[in-house]
């Protein structure tokens, strides 16, 4: 490019700011191509950001600015039922993640590992979850629950048993996708030396791998963790009203009305997933990178 | 890959908790409701199983007909909604410098990753009546009437009497902005998949040889990029059938789609049968989109190899 630039002084002083004419296959720099993107980007992250935003103004109307403050993240803090719908979904979201990656990563040797009869199935099975409509799982869990007469009066956190039994339902298919394409990369030989070399067949899963399915399990796991956190439609229809989570409180809320506890709440909701979907992209970068550096 | 009978003991290990999971906690559930979308309401809990159609059938009065096509009649208008202004935005990002399309892709997703019901309520911010997008309007307004006045025009009220609020919100134009809003990052990954595949010589070609860059758009790019559209109208548009948030949270009385109606049987209607029949019709409905896309796949993957 430095040297067209040399050879062509007149035109690159007259359109600095353009440094070469668009080419017909420059589509990125066409100007209405660049309008279209910036307009869907604006569309996509004004609601979100003049949401964030709004979170500190001090003002209850929620349109005017009126000064920065931090009183309704206070408010929301002070909020009991909030707080405890907080823990509850965190709560969930821990022990359905530690559930989702054991059982997904079970799923994902089995389907990578053997071959047996009835995988087909047992692979379109799998894909369920992920495909069918979410109003038709919440309802399939409403009815299985009450039919089997599950307690809903017990302790916490045992009453939140039949909102974790779903979630895990729903995200140890994601855990088993992610955990598969990681695997799809493993040089089997690895298996076979340490077999060969007296390794069983528990330590050859524990010592090589574990630690190779490592990054899948970690980026299956915050997947599964942000899927439960933010889950909304299944759980509606397995929790009850002791076991109201975040996003059902806020569900409750928003119904009610629009106002700056509500803003403050989504925003940490906001920043969290955002924190854990950025963690899941680095470490899935990161394996990938290394996965190319030892092939 | 090895066969399960060289080594039963870790198949069965590490097939049955998942399998037995997914059976217990899933199949079974789909299962019950299947079984009770044949069965009869009788009393407040109890449910008795007739293998009657008459849920089904009742699915087939006009009431609910004309919500089925409601839905569809939404979901279609999202979808080409989101195909228009995706297929741009694919597009663009296959073309830009290798260095920028991750952090462009990744522009386009992160809302994605934020929760549905928080996107929902930003949404009803900037469309309710006192929004932002009403607010700006009224802004205008006041400027447009301050303009007049010191044209001399200001008695004449040409702007109106006074500022009327766009009714945005609670109504259908609400459910597919939101839709729209909800299923953009849904389309643009498939169609930027297919499009980043292709090979760019075939438009240099057919631009070289003279046909004008819309030409070369419909009779080029189009069917080269075919698998990709399919895949994205596909995945765009199973989700928006069975959308329950988007239209019970910014739609209006008139604009309720089927997941609306079930959700209403399950909750305060309490009929359950007819409920699990209108989930089974929208379950089969996805399946039949599903099986559409597999055997168009099939068809375009065919014609490629031909």
């Amino acid at each position: 490019m430095s040297v067209a630039d040399e050879a062509t002084p007149a035109p690159v002083l007259r359109r600095r700011w353009r440094r070469e004419a668009i080419g017909p296959l420059d589509y990125s720099r066409r100007l209405w191509l660049r309008l279209t993107f910036l307009a869907a980007l604006v569309f996509l992250y004004a609601p979100i950001i003049t949401l964030i935003v709004f979170s500190f103004n001090d003002s209850r109307r929620n349109i005017v600015w009126r000064g920065f403050t931090f009183k309704y993240y206070e408010k929301a803090l002070g909020n009991e039922s909030l707080i405890e719908a907080f823990t509850n979904s965190l709560t969930i979201a821990l022990l359905s993640t530690a559930a989702s990656v054991v059982l997904g990563a079970m799923v994902a040797v089995l389907l990578w590992r053997f071959r047996f009869p009835g995988k087909a199935p047992l692979e379109g099975a799998m894909a369920l979850p992920i495909v069918i409509p979410e109003i038709c799982m919440g309802v399939a869990m409403l009815a299985f629950f009450a039919r089997v007469g599950w307690p809903s009066d017990l302790i916490w956190p045992f009453n939140l048993g039949s909102i974790i039994i779903a979630h895990i339902s729903f995200s140890f298919p994601f855990v088993a996708m992610v955990v598969r394409a990681r695997l799809a990369n493993f040089n089997r030989e690895l298996e076979e030396a340490a077999k060969d070399l007296g390794a069983s067949e528990w330590e050859t899963f524990r010592d090589v791998l574990i630690p190779f399915m490592r990054p899948g399990l970690v980026a299956g796991g915050l997947l599964a963790f942000t899927l439960s956190l933010d889950d909304f439609v299944i759980t509606f229809f397995t929790s009850g009203p002791d076991t109201v989570t975040f996003p059902v409180k806020v569900y409750s809320m928003v119904r009610f009305s629009v106002t700056p506890e509500v803003n403050a709440a989504s925003t940490v909701l906001i920043v969290i997933t955002l924190v854990l979907t950025a963690l899941a992209m680095w470490l899935q970068n990161r394996s990938g990178q290394k996965a190319e550096e030892l092939g | 890959m090895e066969s399960w009978r060289r080594n039963p003991l870790v198949f069965w290990v590490i097939n049955l908790p998942p399998s037995l999971w997914l059976l217990f906690f899933f199949l079974i559930p789909l299962g019950l409701i299947w079984i009770f979308s044949f069965g009869e309401k009788r009393g407040v809990v109890d449910i008795e199983i007739t293998w009657t159609l008459a849920n089904y059938l009742r699915a087939m009065d006009p009431l609910y007909l004309q919500i089925f096509a409601k839905s569809l009649w939404f979901t279609a208008i999202t979808t080409l909604l989101c195909l228009a202004v995706g297929f741009p935005i694919a597009f663009g990002i296959s073309f830009a410098p290798a260095k920028w399309k991750p952090w462009l892709l990744l522009a386009i997703i992160l809302p994605f990753w934020t929760n549905l019901l928080i996107r929902t309520y930003a949404l009803i911010a900037v469309l309710r009546t006192r929004g932002y997008v009403n607010f700006t309007l009224e802004w205008f307004w006041d400027q447009g009437n301050w303009l007049l006045a010191l044209l001399g025009l200001g008695q004449y009220q040409l702007l109106g009497a006074q500022f009327e609020a766009l009714p945005l919100l609670y109504n259908n134009f609400a459910v597919v902005f939101g839709l729209v809003y909800v299923h953009l990052p849904f389309t643009v990954l498939p169609l930027y998949a297919a499009l980043e595949r292709m090979d760019s010589s075939y438009i240099e070609a057919s631009l070289d040889l003279g046909a004008g860059q819309f030409r070369t758009f419909f009779t080029v790019v189009v069917p080269l990029a075919k698998a990709g559209i399919i895949s994205a109208v596909i995945i765009t548009f199973i989700p928006a059938l069975g959308s329950f948030l988007t239209p019970d949270l910014l739609g209006g009385t008139d604009s309720q789609m089927i997941a609306n109606v079930i959700e209403r049987q399950f909750k305060s209607a309490n009929d359950w049968p007819f409920g699990a029949a209108l989930s089974f019709i929208l379950m089969y409905a996805t399946f039949f989109a599903l099986a559409l896309r597999a055997l168009l796949a099939r068809g375009s993957s065919s014609m490629e190899a031909a």
